[in-house]
Order: structure tokens, then C-alpha cells, then sequence
């Protein structure tokens, strides 16, 4: 039963970045791909009506998450008190933006919500990836569950280390670049003209670092969490994730040469499904490792009461087939090009 | 530790009364357009129509600010109160897993619709796209309300082996006794919010004399539900609710009411200031004997006092809990007579030329704000010293590991963010009412609303 809503909610996150993930990249790039009021108004219609909807997949896989293994919400969520404040503030300034910008139209007023956009987008983007990267290497968990992470101490991978180290940053600048392509592949897809034509040279650039951090963080990941190496020797099956992952990379590229857009985004979808499924296997029966592995919490030592996540399985089978229904609908009624009137306002 | 605890508690009193001043508008406004969206199917007139994407657009807007503000309550279950989460998380992760689940996504999908989807959906379409996303706010309503009533009157639950609480009867949290007054009492709150605010844009209208024709339908139909609502806000939801706190907290009702001595035939108290060293209240107005009646429906029913209690089961803050008790049921009050007098000028069609009655409608707007957070203040004040009522103290439920500095230093990052947001939040919702509801008003712009798709 843990093992399942483990899974469950490792879909739910994978679900979130996907979603979430490249109206984060849109926003990234926003100043970058969009110049003139039109442009940036095209960028925003293509994420405007479903931000919202990708975001609510955080706070549901938070929710799930709380419910299925009370002990992890806990330790992680206090431990890593300050990143979180962060990302909520992040996401904060970034609805609102979103939200905001298009009831007026000024020449003060449009690029500061721009900016803020797209500084808000570009700062989650790194701190996501810091956060997994923090999961991944282990936090000072004590014997009573808990721990707490200062921002920084002194970057190295020590016993007292802070959420900011040299690997936490590296995976950080990963994280920015993956959901960078994977934004710019979205608004790709979903854009004409000057913005098509500019988010596709970026993604087509960035698939390069992607590529080669990607080698890089693995290698180094096997080192800092061997974990991650024992269980793909354990259960060799586990390759077909950094398999899809590779696959997805290649596809992207392919993708991208013949200038299939809509392929060339899937194909992305799929390299981030197969990084995430192999570290979410890579660290199994581990929920949050431990410096000191003693201390680890596992799926067994994290999760809920068997009667709870038993009714829970019944619910959430019959509320995530709503929910799947919704999203096929609104981005079935949303398919094509984003299509924004000159001198128009967009509420 | 001490300072630490003082610090959370104020970190999520201050986050949670901001976001709540959100969701009630949206709560009730989503029922208030599924009102207009109705007449507008029933009468075919398209003033309803612009009726509600005018209020939709402050719906917007209002919606924004309520989920940005929202995300930061969920995560502060994990990072402020961990040992609470670890404790209850296998009973209270249920509803709020939920919330998320079948609330937020409801919600938000058909938000989208709703705003820029009326041409594209249809009459029928978008009157559908209005139910929903008055179904998914009033559900999200329900998990909440759910989630607190079980911190409450906890029931349904069962400690494991390891000494936290897990989840043993479903149905008992989910169909708590607790929740079902709590959830209407809340739930009208919320529509007495939205109906003051609809009849305050519309006396504004009319004061102002512009737009009068929506002035007329939006003091209609605000004064038509807010008069309802008022009356059910305390009877029977206020009373009934009252009841369950006599029954199970008593101590509360005793610190709710400034009642120190347990006597028979207990006076109510209408104004006066409690001294909780002297034991005693300051300058009191009362109504001899109506306490005990209202509680147990006999003029010379023993009510217990504080007194009857050890101190230390009190709630550690009796004087602003009866305060936000006495404000609460005083703002109540005064909602039923303004809403009475409104409706009975209504019906003998002499309202919307009635400025006195106009002006009084439109400078109440702050206060159902006002009424509904002392009601929370009430039962969150109330449930003091315990976060899970009989089960868990305050004390014990705080992050181990988060101490004052690193609390104060995000309270004052969400003080200056949400003064912000505050701001932004007023001038935007005044913007849309200077423009008003009619199309081509805007410096000549076309209507925002069906210019969208």
C-alpha cells in the first residue's frame, strides 16, 4: 500500500513539472523570445488559461503527499523551511503577474509585470531543481525525523551542509535549462511568427546543456547517492527510465531538425518523465535520505495507516479521472495557435 | 521554544486572515453569478449577461489573489506546525488531499471557461461553466470547514502503535457532527460578504448616478440573498453551532461570553471589558438570565463559568476572544437590521430612491470583512490551548526545528508581500467598477470580457 501511493505521488510531481513546468520555462524566456507588447501578449495567452490548473498540481501532490506520508510532509516541509518560503513568495509574484498585467495598459505598468514574470519563472526553475537535488544527496535528518537546512554553510557535501552546494547549484542550472526547452518547445507550439521562430533557436541552443549536464549530474549522482547505482543492479528493469530519458533527448533534437513542434514537445515530456522516474526509482525504498542513513525515511517509515490510504486509493482513482477528463477538455478547446489582436487589451 | 511558538501562531493568524478576506468574496460571489447567470437564461435579457461578466471580472481578480495567497496555508501545515502534520497528517491529509483533488481542479478549469468562454459555450454552456465554479469553491469550502471541525470535535481517528493518529471511520471525519453547522455558518458568511459587496457597488451606482440600470439589479439582488442569508447566519447556524460549544467546549463558552462565575440564570453580556486577574468584567451591560436560556432553553439553566475550570484548560487568550465573539455577534446583528430594513424598502419599491438607505448599504461594505474574521478569530481562539481539541496542545504542535528567527524573518516577507497584494488588489477592483458594466465604455475600447476569444 506504501509502495503504491508512493508511486502515486511521484506521478502527481511528475505530473506538476510537466504541466507546470513549461509555463515556468514560457516564463524563463519571455523576455528573451517576446520583444514587442504584442509578442509578450501572444507568450502570455499561451500559458494565461492554464497556469493555474498546472499549478494546482503542486498543491494537490503537496496534499497527497501529507495525507500518504505524514512523516516526510512534516520533516521535509520544516526542513527545508526557507526554500519553501521562497518558492512561495516565487509563485506569488509570478500569479500575479500573470494575473495582472493585461488589466492595464501602460508603458510602466506592462514590462514591470514582464520582468517580474519572467524573474519569478527563472528563479523557481533553479530552485525546483535545488530542492530535488537536496532529496536526492540526503539532508541532516536527526533521530527525531527532523532536521533543518540554513540556505548555504559552506557548499560543500559535509554532514551539516545547506541547501545551496556546489551539486544543489549544478542541479539547479539544470533544472533552469531542462524546463528552459521545455518552455520554449510550448510556446513553440502554441505561437506564430517572430516569438516561433525565436523559442525554437533557444530550444535547439539549450538542448546542447541539457545533453551535457545531463551526462555530468548522472555521473556525479552515482557518487554522491549509491543508493541510486545499487538499485539499478538490483532491479536491472529500472533501465527502461533513464532509457525513455535518452530517448526523449534524442527525440527532441530529431524533433526539432525535421520541425515537427508539437512532436518535438513530446518527446521533451518524455526525457523529463524518464529523468524523474529514475531518480524517484533510484532512491526507492528511500523517501528522504539521510546524511547519516541511519536516519533515512523510507516508504515503510513514512507513510500513513493502511485503512486511510486504502479509502484514499478509492477516491483518488474515481477524482483523478475527473481531473484527466478536464485537462483532455480545456486543452483539447485550446489547441493551435495563440492568436492576440494588435492594440488589444487580454483580461 | 516559548518565543518560537508566539511567533508561528502570529505567522499563520496573520497568513490566514489575509487569504480568508478572498475566498469568502469568491465563495459567495460564485453563487451570486450562478444567481444572474439564472436570470439571465430566464429572462433572455442581455443586462443580465453584462451583469455577470462585470462581476466576473472582479471575480477574477479576487479569485488571483485568493489562490496565490492559498498555496502558502497548505505548505504551512509542513513548515510551521510539523509535529501537528506528523501527528494528524493521516487523518486531516484525507480532506485536504481531497480539496485539492475534486475542489481545486474543478475550480480552476472552469474558472478559464467561465471568464473567457461565454461565445464558445453557449447560453447553456456557460450557465454550466458558472455551477462549476460555484460547485468547486463551495466544495473547497466543505474539505476546509471539514478539516477544522475535525481539530474541533476530532472523531474517527484512532492512535497507532507509534502513538500518532491515523484514520479509523471515513465517513465519521468526512460527516463529522461538527462540520455540518460550522460548513453552513461559514458558507453564509461568506454570501452575507458577497451580498453586502454587490449592494455597496450598486448604492455606489446609484449615489453616483451612473450605470443606475445595474445599480438597480445589483442592490436587488444583493439586499434579495444578503436578507436570507443574514437571518440563517444566526438562526439557526449561529445557535445551533453555539450549542455544539456549550456541549463540547464548555470552557470556551464560558470565556466567549466573559462569564467567570458559574451561576444560575446566567446573564448575556452586550458590551463590557473582561479582567482576567480580577476575575470579573469591567462595565457591563447585560440581559439578566438570557445566557442560560439561549444555552439551554430554561430561564435559571446553570451555566459554568470559568471558574469552573482549571486555569490551564482556559484559552490563553480570553480577552480577544471575547471580543472577536462579541464583534461578530454585534456585526450579526446589525447585518439582519440593515438587510431587513433594505429588503422591506425593497418591497415597497422606495429603495433605490432612498439615499439614506443607499449610503448605509454602501459604507457596510467593510464590515461583513470584519464579521467573518472574528468568527474565525472565535473558534480558533476558542479551540485554545489545543490545536486538536483534547488531543494535542498548541505547544506541542510546532516545527522542532524552526525556531523565532527564521518565523519572523518570513512573517515580515509575507507582512510587506501581502501589503503589496493588498493594494494592488483594491486598485484593480476599483478600476473595474469605474468602468462599469457596460461595453464601450472604456476610453472607447471594446468590452474586455467577449473581446477575449
Amino acid at each position: 500500500m506504501g509502495t503504491l501511493w508512493f508511486c502515486l505521488v511521484a506521478f502527481m510531481i511528475t505530473m506538476y513539472v510537466l504541466l507546470d513546468g513549461f509555463d515556468l520555462g514560457a516564463g524563463a524566456i519571455h523576455l528573451l523570445v517576446a520583444k514587442t507588447d504584442e509578442e509578450r501578449r501572444q507568450v502570455l495567452a499561451s500559458v494565461g488559461p492554464v497556469w493555474d490548473g498546472n499549478e494546482v498540481w503542486l498543491i494537490a501532490a503537496g496534499g497527497t503527499l501529507f495525507f500518504g506520508f505524514p512523516a516526510l510532509y512534516a520533516s521535509s516541509f520544516s526542513g527545508f523551511y526557507l526554500p519553501l518560503m521562497i518558492v512561495l513568495w516565487l509563485l506569488i509574484l509570478r500569479g500575479i503577474s500573470i494575473e495582472f498585467r493585461n488589466h492595464i495598459t501602460s508603458k510602466v505598468w506592462d514590462p514591470f509585470w514582464d520582468f517580474l514574470f519572467s524573474a519569478a519563472s527563472l528563479l523557481l526553475a533553479v530552485v525546483f531543481g535545488a530542492a530535488l537535488a537536496n532529496v536526492v544527496r540526503g539532508v541532516p535528518l536527526d533521530a527525531g525525523g527532523y532536521f533543518f537546512e540554513p540556505l548555504w554553510t559552506d557548499f560543500r557535501l559535509g554532514e551539516q551542509t545547506g541547501i545551496l552546494d556546489w551539486y544543489t547549484i549544478l542541479v539547479g542550472v539544470m533544472s533552469l535549462l531542462v524546463l528552459t526547452m521545455h518552455g520554449a518547445l510550448w510556446v513553440q507550439v502554441r505561437t506564430t511568427g517572430a516569438v516561433n521562430e525565436r523559442s525554437a533557436k533557444i530550444a535547439s541552443n539549450v538542448w546542447w546543456g541539457v545533453l551535457i549536464l545531463t551526462a555530468v549530474i548522472t555521473t556525479i549522482t552515482f557518487k554522491v547517492q549509491p543508493q541510486v547505482k545499487e538499485n539499478f543492479v538490483t532491479w536491472p528493469w529500472g533501465l527502461v527510465f533513464p532509457f525513455l530519458a535518452i530517448a526523449g533527448i534524442a527525440g527532441v533534437r530529431f524533433e526539432l531538425v525535421k520541425g515537427d513542434e508539437r512532436k518535438a514537445f513530446f518527446a521533451s515530456c518524455a526525457y523529463l518523465i524518464g529523468m524523474l522516474a529514475s531518480v524517484v526509482f533510484g532512491l526507492y525504498p528511500m523517501v528522504l535520505p539521510a546524511r547519516n542513513p541511519i536516519y533515512s525515511l523510507t516508504v515503510s517509515s513514512a507513510k500513513a495507516g493502511d485503512y486511510g490510504l486504502k479509502v484514499g486509493i478509492v477516491w483518488w482513482t474515481f477524482g483523478i479521472l475527473l481531473v484527466a477528463g478536464y485537462f483532455i477538455y480545456i486543452y483539447r478547446s485550446l489547441a493551435g495557435k495563440v492568436v492576440v489582436a494588435k492594440d488589444q487589451p487580454h483580461p | 521554544m516559548e518565543q518560537a511558538l508566539g511567533v508561528h501562531r502570529l505567522h499563520f493568524a496573520f497568513t490566514i486572515s489575509f487569504h480568508y478576506i478572498f475566498p469568502q468574496l469568491t465563495m459567495g460571489l460564485a453563487l451570486l453569478l450562478v444567481y444572474l447567470k439564472t436570470q439571465a437564461l430566464r429572462t433572455n435579457d442581455e443586462h443580465y449577461n453584462r451583469a455577470t461578466r462585470f462581476w466576473a471580472r472582479i471575480f477574477g481578480i479576487n479569485f488571483a489573489v485568493g489562490v496565490v495567497t492559498g498555496i502558502p496555508m497548505e505548505f504551512q501545515f509542513g513548515t510551521n506546525w510539523a509535529a501537528f502534520s506528523r501527528a494528524a497528517g493521516g487523518v486531516i491529509g484525507q480532506t485536504l488531499a481531497m480539496e485539492g483533488v475534486f475542489a481545486f481542479f474543478l475550480e480552476s478549469a472552469f474558472l478559464g471557461l467561465l471568464l473567457f468562454g461565454e461565445k464558445k459555450l453557449g447560453r447553456i454552456g456557460h450557465w454550466w461553466a458558472a455551477f462549476l465554479v460555484f460547485l468547486g469553491s463551495w466544495l473547497s469550502g466543505y474539505f476546509i470547514v471539514a478539516t477544522n471541525a475535525w481539530m474541533q470535535y476530532p472523531t474517527g481517528h484512532r492512535v497507532d502503535s507509534h502513538g500518532q493518529l491515523e484514520l479509523a471511520n471515513f465517513w465519521q471525519l468526512i460527516l463529522n457532527k461538527w462540520v455540518f453547522w460550522e460548513y453552513a455558518h461559514t458558507m453564509l458568511g461568506a454570501v452575507q460578504t458577497a451580498s453586502f459587496v454587490m449592494a455597496a457597488v450598486g448604492a455606489f451606482y446609484l449615489l453616483t448616478e451612473r450605470h443606475t440600470s445595474y445599480g438597480r439589479t445589483f442592490v436587488k439582488s444583493g439586499v434579495s440573498v444578503g436578507v436570507v442569508a443574514a437571518i440563517l447566519q444566526l438562526f439557526p447556524t449561529g445557535d445551533a453551532h453555539g450549542k455544539l460549544v456549550a456541549d463540547h467546549q464548555p470552557v470556551t463558552l464560558a470565556a466567549m461570553e466573559g462569564l467567570f462565575e458559574s451561576q444560575r440564570g446566567a446573564p448575556l453580556v452586550i458590551i463590557g471589558q473582561p479582567d482576567v486577574q480580577k476575575r470579573r468584567l469591567d462595565n457591563p451591560i447585560q440581559i439578566p438570565s438570557m445566557l442560560s436560556f439561549l444555552t439551554y432553553r430554561r430561564w435559571n439553566a446553570h451555566v459554568r463559568g470559568l471558574d469552573a475550570f482549571p486555569q490551564d484548560q482556559w484559552p490563553d487568550m480570553v480577552p480577544l476572544l471575547y471580543y472577536s465573539y462579541h464583534v461578530m455577534v454585534g456585526l450579526g446583528t446589525i447585518f439582519i437590521a440593515v438587510m431587513a430594513l433594505s429588503a422591506f424598502h425593497l418591497w415597497r419599491g422606495k429603495l433605490y430612491e432612498s439615499r439614506g438607505m443607499l449610503w448605509t448599504l454602501m459604507l457596510c461594505v467593510p464590515l461583513p470583512y470584519i464579521a467573518n474574521t472574528a468568527g474565525w478569530m472565535t473558534a480558533e481562539l476558542g479551540r485554545q490551548p489545543w490545536l486538536i481539541y483534547g488531543l494535542m496542545r498548541t505547544a506541542h504542535g510546532v516545527s522542532p526545528q524552526v525556531g523565532a528567527g527564521n518565523a519572523w524573518f518570513t512573517l515580515i516577507g509575507f507582512m510587506g508581500l501581502y501589503t503589496v497584494l493588498g493594494i494592488l488588489w483594491l486598485f484593480l477592483v476599483y478600476r473595474e467598477i469605474e468602468d462599469g458594466p457596460e461595453p464601450d465604455t472604456l476610453n472607447g475600447e471594446p468590452a474586455v470580457a467577449t473581446a477575449a476569444d
